[in-house]
This record gives structure tokens, C-alpha cells and sequence, in this order.
């Protein structure tokens, strides 16, 4: 704490305190010991309250223990694992074309980004570029993807808040960009359309005027947004000054994404760590300055705007080209070629048979999730299937910023941090 | 237990007699373009303390690896023992724009290593993940406790020796009710 910029980060303390720490870390049967049938505390005053995990607004399956004084929130737990599935065991199973189809579903709001971690990492390991098209295509697609997860973000931080018929809107423009989705992978969601070597399909004819079309269609919905929510003296009312945590609070609970940009500190993978081509397109990383749940609700607001700016260069700088790797190894060869050649059909039917292999080692790679920093590290033994897949999910990390974040507030305060912190639950139990 | 005592001393009469690159006071490897410190359990404190006084101002993951059906591995520093269980820990350095990764031996049948919390209190979940599904014992952690598995689980299910399917998952209380 000597120079100036570490001043402007704040003081960390708080997170660091093992002894009366906002985190409530009693496990099941300690918690049943310690409370009456009633759920009241020895001393009268407190009592511990369950809440979730089917509540509608945790967002999913998160639960909460919640040590509470009257409606104030003194300590508290998320307790999660209501949506383990183990599914980095079943990526051990999964061939690395099949890979993709297990990462996809773990976040399912923003499926495209845990395709995009697990290919990059395959790919370094594999020691191979995509061809730029590829590159691109798969820039335009997480873009959009971070469109509709934002939207999303809208709709449900809107319900949270009792701004029902913002949850009408929000999931109405995400529908827009997920019908786009829909045409170029045949999913709306679980696309598995980023894959080691490139992307499974060429975008559709017309995908131009299709995304044109929804850069025209979201902005001025976004203005109506601002109408109901920004400027809306009740809105405000319920964000600002809630939940609020510094930079270095962020930092030390390696909290990312939204959550550590709207503290002031401005890191954006994207911007910091470029990948893909993004230093190649202009955008401004949107932070915040109070850190609290106004700050965080308007830096997603804000994104989707910047991210129809670079969705708006993406259209003039698309390459042409190949949208996949051609490399026999890695990607199955196209179909006319499986007519005329014999090899071509000993390896079309090697890839999705055995699958490929990957050269022993181990790499992490990670990309700017609308959630925070999300990771792939993958360890091969040099066969067809990773020796070990794990993903760093962001809303698993940025779930501990909760008990800081609500200490002190009253319940229906914790209603919107646990929106403004916006975990989606596949990600966090995986 | 003392045949793991006298393993780690071995470990670390090696290090002592390893002569290769080091960093940080501890060897050091490059993977892919990311620098990779290969600590001792023993080493880790110190060796995240230095690196957090050098700009690695964020953990960002903290998992680990069990290396049971694939010993062999080739990427660690000469002379370094390879262990069953691999702690693996991302740091980030915003300043310098980079990352570090360290590969911790954390030993065969009780794979313990030292809890990062009192540097980076964001470690505390990955932490208890890491022993929900590997059982690597974090010393000194502020709540050693499953975090995705029911309290009464059986097992680490992302150890190798653990097959898939091995435990029949009972949805209903009653044995034979559906």
C-alpha cells in the first residue's frame, strides 16, 4: 500500500478475514445444530433462512444460507452443486470433436464462448492456426452471443427488480439473435459450431442482411431500455449504492468480467489479451466507477452496444476463404471428396470413429466470457481423448463475491446482487 | 507417513542438485508460450508470495490433475519426481499482461499442499473443488468442505481410479421406488 494506484484500489481487508467473515461457513448439519425448529439462532436475534434453490429469482438451482438479523442479511453461503453433472469427467470420455458438445452446455446462456476456450486449447495444443474466415465467423458469432446473453441479463435483472415487462423485451430481442443462431448452426442453443480446426459451417446466403437487420432492430430497443430502466428514479432506487466492492476486493476474490470492470478497474481480455482478431477491430471496455449494482447493470446495458460495434466491422472486414482448417488430421475432408477418393473416406471415417490425436502436453487458454475470464485447461497423453478437461467457469469464481456483496443489506437487496452478479448455474456446478 | 517424509526429502535433495532454468527459486519450464514454476508443496507459499510482490495480482484457477494412468509425462524439469496428483495454479498479471501456471507435486496418497487463501482469498471454492473431486487436502483452508457433492459423497470422482457410473445414484429415499 505505498504507491498511489494501489491506494485507488482500496483496501482488500474485508475478503481476507477468516474470523466474522461476511461468508456463513457452517456446513448442512452444523447449521441444523445451531438453529431451533423455528430456524432462530441461540441468542434470539438472528436466525439462519433457506433460501432456494427453486426460488425464481436465484437465478437456476443456486441456494443460499442466510444468516439474517430481522430482514438484514449478516452472513451468508451460495450452497451449489444442484446442477453437477461431472461433466469435465465426461469430456475424459469424449473425443475432441465431441468435446464441444459437452463445454456448450455448461453455460448455456453464452454457449458459444466455452466452445470457443475449448477449441482454442485444442488447437494450441494441436499447434494449428485456423484460417482467418474462421476467425472471423467465430468473432461475429460471440459477439452476438454476448448480444443475447446481455439481453438476457436485461430481461431477468429487469423480473428480479419488479420490472416485469422488461423481461417481456429482453427475451423478445434475444429471440432476434438467436433465430440468426438457429439458421447458421441449426440450434438456437448447444450450438457445438465452433469446433477444433474452425466452424462447423460456412454462415448461411443472406447472413449479411440477417445481421444487418439486427443491428438495426436492437439499438433503438435499447434506447427504450434506458427509458423503463436507466432513467427510472424506482430503478435506481433499488441499484444504486447496493452492493457495492472495490477494486482490490475484486481482485483478491479473482472476481472478472462485469463484476471487476464496474469497480473502475478496466481489464477486458478482449482488449488486454487480445485473441481471435480483436486487435484488429476498435471498442471501447465499459467500466463502471461506484461498483455497485447500478454500475454493473449499466456496463451490460453499454456492451451490447459496443458489441454492435464491432459486429458492425466484423461485416466489412470478413474475410474470404475457408471456413475450416484443411487438414485431414483435424477436420473431416468435404463431402464431394469422400466420392472420389479412398482416403479421403479412411480418414472421414478415422475423425469420427477413433477421433484425432493430439500430441502430448497441457495449455490454458482463456476468452472474454459476457461473464468474466472463462478458461480451458486441457492435459492430452497424446490420444484421441483429453487426459483432463477442465474450464475455469466465471460464474463459479464470481459466485464468492456474493457474501461480500450482501453483508449488511436487506433481503430484497441480496435479490439484486444475486441478479447484478448473473450466474448461470450450468457454468457454476458443470 | 514417513515413507512420504522421506519422498519429499528426496524431492527436494533433487531440487537442490537440479541445475536446469529456474525462476522464482524453482524450476522452470515454458509450455505452449506460458511460462510453467514446477514449487514443492513446501515451496508454493513462498513462491506465490513472490510472484503476487511481482505483479501477479490475481489467481485465476486452481485445479488439479491425476496423473494415475499416465505417469510417463514428459514436460516436467529433469530430476523432478512426478507425483499421482498434479496441483495446478493460473496466475495473472495485469501490469505485464502475462500469465504463470505452477505444477504442483502434491504426492501420492494424501496430496496435501498448502491453501492459498491468506494470499488470494478468490482460491477458496476452486480450492474446495479441487478437494471434493480430487481429495488434494488444502492446509490451512478456512472451509475444507465439498462444495458441488453432497456432504456425505463417498469418493473423489475425478480421480482416474474412479470409474464412471461406479456409484448408482439413488433419487428417491426409498430403496426400490422410482
Amino acid at each position: 500500500m505505498t504507491n498511489g494506484k494501489e491506494l485507488l484500489l482500496g483496501e482488500p481487508e474485508r475478503v481476507f478475514r477468516r474470523e466474522e467473515s461476511p461468508v456463513l461457513r457452517l456446513n448442512e448439519e452444523e447449521a441444523n445444530a445451531a438453529i431451533d425448529e423455528t430456524g432462530a439462532l441461540d441468542d434470539d436475534h438472528r436466525m439462519i433462512l433457506n433460501m432456494g434453490p427453486s426460488h425464481p429469482s436465484t437465478h437456476g438451482v443456486l441456494r443460499l444460507m442466510l444468516e439474517m438479523e430481522g430482514e438484514t442479511i449478516l452472513r451468508s453461503k451460495p450452497v451449489i452443486g444442484y446442477l453437477h453433472t461431472g461433466m469435465e469427467k465426461t469430456a475424459e470420455g469424449l473425443s475432441y470433436l465431441q468435446g464441444a458438445t459437452n463445454v456448450t452446455r455448461m453455460d448455456y446462456a453464452a454457449p458459444l464462448f466455452s466452445e470457443l476456450a475449448f477449441s482454442l486449447t485444442t488447437e494450441k495444443l494441436l499447434n494449428i492456426d485456423v484460417p482467418p474466415r474462421a476467425t472471423w465467423i467465430r468473432m461475429l458469432m460471440c459477439e452476438l452471443n454476448r448480444v443475447s446473453s446481455h439481453l438476457l441479463f436485461q430481461a431477468t435483472n429487469g423480473m428480479d427488480l419488479g420490472a416485469v415487462s422488461m423481461m417481456i423485451y429482453g427475451w423478445r430481442e434475444r429471440e432476434e439473435v438467436l433465430r440468426f443462431f438457429e439458421k447458421v448452426t441449426g440450434l438456437r442453443m448447444n450450438h457445438n459450431y465452433i469446433r477444433p480446426g474452425g466452424v462447423a459451417a460456412d454462415l448461411p446466403e443472406g447472413w449479411r442482411e440477417d445481421v444487418k437487420k439486427l443491428l438495426e432492430i436492437i439499438p433503438p430497443r435499447l434506447e427504450e431500455y434506458d427509458t423503463l430502466q436507466t432513467g427510472q428514479p424506482i430503478f435506481r432506487e433499488r441499484l444504486q449504492g447496493v452492493g457495492v466492492m472495490n477494486p482490490a476486493e475484486a481482485l483478491a476474490l479473482s472476481a472478472t468480467g462485469p463484476i471487476l470492470r464496474s469497480t473502475g478497474y478496466a481489464w477486458d481480455l478482449r482488449r488486454n489479451m487480445p485473441y481471435l482478431a480483436y486487435d484488429e477491430v476498435d471498442f471501447d471496455v465499459v467500466v463502471g466507477t461506484y461498483g455497485d449494482c447500478f454500475d454493473r447493470f449499466a456496463i451490460r446495458l453499454n456492451e451490447i452496444r459496443e458489441s454492435l460495434k464491432i459486429i458492425e466491422q466484423i461485416l466489412e472486414l470478413m474475410p474470404e476463404g475457408d471456413y475450416r482448417i484443411q487438414n485431414k488430421k483435424v477436420t473431416p475432408p468435404p463431402r464431394a471428396r469422400i466420392d472420389e477418393s479412398m482416403e479421403a473416406l479412411i480418414h472421414h471415417f478415422k475423425i469420427f470413429t477413433e477421433g484425432f490425436h493430439v500430441p502430448e502436453g497441457e495449455a490454458y487458454v482463456a476468452v472474454e466470457s459476457p461473464r468474466g475470464e472463462l478458461g480451458c485447461y486441457i492435459v492430452s497423453d497424446g490420444g484421441p481423448n483429453p487426459y483432463r478437461m477442465h474450464i475455469r467457469g466465471p460464474s463459479f469464481v464470481n459466485l464468492q463475491t456474493l457474501p461480500h456483496l450482501m453483508e449488511g443489506g436487506l433481503i430484497a437487496d441480496g435479490v439484486a446482487v444475486i441478479s447484478s452478479v448473473d450466474p448461470i448455474m450450468g457454468e457454476v456446478d458443470r | 507417513m514417513t515413507e512420504t517424509e522421506e519422498s519429499t526429502e528426496e524431492v527436494e535433495e533433487k531440487i537442490e542438485e537440479y541445475s536446469g532454468p529456474t525462476s522464482y527459486g524453482v524450476p522452470v519450464t515454458e509450455s505452449h508460450d506460458q511460462v510453467v514454476l514446477h514449487p514443492t508443496p513446501a515451496q508454493l507459499l513462498e513462491t506465490v508470495t513472490l510472484l503476487k510482490e511481482d505483479g501477479f495480482c490475481m489467481a485465476i484457477d486452481v485445479t488439479a490433475v491425476d496423473y494415475l494412468t499416465h505417469p510417463g509425462r514428459k514436460d516436467l524439469p529433469e530430476g523432478l519426481n512426478p507425483e499421482r496428483f498434479e496441483v495446478v495454479v493460473s496466475l495473472i498479471s495485469h501490469d505485464q499482461g502475462k500469465r504463470i501456471r505452477l505444477r504442483v507435486q502434491a504426492g501420492t496418497d494424501n496430496p496435501t499442499v498448502p491453501s492459498l487463501f491468506d494470499l488470494f482469498p478468490g482460491t477458496e471454492a476452486m480450492e474446495r473443488e479441487v478437494w471434493d473431486l480430487f481429495g488434494v487436502i488444502f492446509e490451512g483452508h478456512p472451509d475444507h468442505s465439498r462444495i458441488l457433492l453432497p456432504d456425505n459423497w463417498e469418493g473423489h470422482p475425478l480421480r482416474k481410479d474412479h470409474e464412471v457410473g461406479r456409484i448408482p445414484v439413488q433419487f428417491s429415499p426409498e430403496v426400490g421406488r422410482h
